[in-house]
């Protein structure tokens, strides 16, 4: 079970220019908002024909631009869930399920209705409208009318974008249950980096069209290639940086000498740490003669229910102009055990949190 | 008093309608998804009847179904012509009615959230499937709406069919032409009938089209849409 892309389109401000393969685990496709991340899918889908370049399903050729194959989107089966759904209005649930079976047998097309409306806990409902249903229910049945086909491969588009917050967990649980019976290449598109973690394990970053990075979600989260796909992965912290020849990082933004775990590569140019991973020192002599520790003093704060976002700055001159260099993001319970320590407070960026890349 | 140009005028206007709902849909569901300019002229050419005034119209289906015109000969060639019968006030009726349904139906599918047509793209149903069972039940209403206004311009056609079919009383004579040549008689009595069951039926068709609107209106609020 493979599918291939290799896909070039070119679109209003840049060319979509795509080559990636995805097999039975799931793929996240995380992009900024109108980085070709939808575009991509309906070429997949057949809804939108690519400027040039080829597209497998298994051993089926859905499009290739050099042999001039282009099979129809009616013939590719391929589920695709739309943003907002597209359920038919003027169709119950059960016969929107229903829509895509329409040339099997009846009692084939009740069987295989009533199997995919149990798997999606959506029994009681088939005799209702779409707009009778709430959006978890409209967006299971969205999921329904896609696996009813029996599709080779599953495209979601922002499944849970048009959800209200409370439901998205409960939605994400019902497509991870999908996805590990699927067994099959599963992709949604999101803009949201924690959704995307959740739900796929494969990654890959779009950017303007271009695939920033791909691979073991874990691998890119934990070491970006690029400062561009540091950023789309929710890094806050980033800094322009030279090596300097004995082995340590001159962090220019930061205005401070870093110690990375292993010597940086001639290339780097830039460092970056994530927000949660900024240590507070409790203690003068905690950590004593380790490397990366630095004074810091507070800019100002913005709370969460449960954690707090510190905007630090290394020099106090800075922090009296208002300008902080990093964020630090900790549990509330930690805050209040060293809110009122006089500042400087100590702050470490551990060596195997820090992240060098080259562009 | 000879009730024939009631009989006429309805046969006339259903005939039109019901070819003008057809044709009218199928240029609508073909002008779907085309741009540019050739689409564009042909907008222009299918919306002309509405605008060109009716004796216009009427001298020029007089020129293509006359006997020196292209389709008039075509037609003599099977030993029959149209000019002066029947079928004349049907083929004035439909050309000059045809543009309301055109725009109407053409507004309506327009309508349709094409996520729809692509969510059943992707479910396997081909292009007349999903005109027939996606774009069409969602357009009805417009579709509707079109066909009414239609049939009521149909019935109010007096000036390409008094060019094309003339007025021949119990044939050709529709309730618009049985007015106009009552006055001219000076018979004021017989216009006036006239145009008493003229004006009903223009009440019961718009007043029927209003409220089924409504009605439409709620059921569309039942389905989410707006």
């Amino acid at each position: 079970m493979t599918l291939e892309v290799q896909i070039e389109k070119k679109l209003a401000d840049f060319t979509l220019d795509v080559a990636f393969r995805a097999t039975e685990t799931p793929l996240s496709i995380l992009g900024a908002s109108g980085a070709g991340k939808s575009m991509l899918l309906r070429c997949i889908a057949g809804l939108e024909r690519p400027g040039r370049g080829r597209i497998t399903l298994n051993d089926r050729i859905l499009f290739d631009w050099s042999q001039r194959v282009g099979i129809p989107a009616r013939e590719r089966r391929i589920g695709m869930l739309f943003q907002h759904y597209a359920l038919f209005p003027h169709r119950t649930v059960a016969q929107n399920i229903a829509f895509g079976l329409h040339d099997l047998p009846h009692d084939e097309q009740s069987a295989r209705t009533a199997s995919v409306v149990s798997r999606t806990h959506l029994a009681g409902l088939e005799r209702r409208y779409p707009r009778e249903l709430s959006g978890g229910e409209q967006q299971r049945t969205a999921l329904a009318r896609a696996l009813a086909i029996q599709p080779e491969a599953l495209l979601l588009d922002e499944p849970l974008s048009a959800l209200d917050t409370h439901l998205r967990g409960q939605v994400e649980a019902q497509l991870q249950e999908t996805f590990a019976t699927f067994r099959r290449p599963a992709l949604l598109v999101t803009h949201n980096m924690e959704e995307a973690y959740r739900l796929g394990e494969q990654l890959l970053v779009l950017a303007r069209g271009r695939v920033a990075a791909f691979g073991p979600k874990e691998e890119i989260f934990r070491h970006p290639p690029s400062s561009e796909v540091a950023r789309l992965t929710g890094c806050k912290n980033i800094s322009r940086a030279q090596p300097n020849p004995d082995g340590t990082l001159q962090a220019l933004d930061w205005n401070c000498q870093l110690r990375p775990t292993h010597q940086p590569a001639a290339a780097t140019k830039y460092i970056g740490i994530r927000a949660h991973h900024i240590d507070f020192l409790e203690t003068a002599a905690e950590q004593a003669g380790e490397p990366n520790i630095f004074p810091s003093w507070i800019v100002r704060t913005s709370e969460t229910p449960f954690r707090i976002t510190l905007f630090l700055s290394l020099d106090p001159a800075r922090a009296a102009a208002g300008e902080p260099h990093l964020q630090a993001e900790v549990f509330k319970e930690k805050w209040e055990r060293f809110r009122d320590r006089p500042q400087p407070w100590r702050v470490r960026l551990a060596p195997e949190s820090l992240f060098a890349m080259p562009d | 008093m000879d009730w024939s140009p009631l009989l006429i005028s309805l046969a006339t206007s259903l005939a039109a309608t019901a070819v003008t709902l057809v044709a009218g849909l199928a240029a609508a569901a073909w002008r779907q998804n085309r741009a540019g300019a050739g689409a564009a002229l042909i907008d222009g050419i299918f919306i002309l009847p509405l605008v060109l005034p009716p004796t216009v119209v009427g001298f020029l289906l007089l020129l293509l179904f006359g006997r020196n015109g292209p389709l008039g000969k075509l037609l003599l060639q099977f030993g029959t012509t149209v000019v002066f019968s029947w079928p004349a006030t049907v083929i004035a009726a439909t050309v000059v009615s045809f543009p309301l349904m055109y725009i109407t139906a053409r507004a309506a599918l327009e309508q349709v959230d094409p996520h729809l047509l692509q969510a059943a793209r992707t479910l396997g149903a081909s292009e007349v499937r999903i005109f027939r069972e996606v774009a069409l039940p969602l357009a009805w209403p417009g579709v509707l709406a079109g066909t009414i206004l239609s049939f009521a311009r149909a019935l109010g056609e007096f000036g390409a069919t008094l060019m094309l079919a003339g007025n021949i009383p119990g044939k050709t004579e529709t309730i618009p032409i049985a007015i106009y040549f009552a006055v001219e008689a000076n018979e004021i009595q017989r216009a006036m009938v006239w145009c008493a069951v003229d004006v009903s039926i223009s009440i019961v068709l718009l007043g029927g089209l209003y409220y089924w609107t409504h009605a439409q209106r709620l059921r569309r609020e039942r389905w989410g849409q707006h």
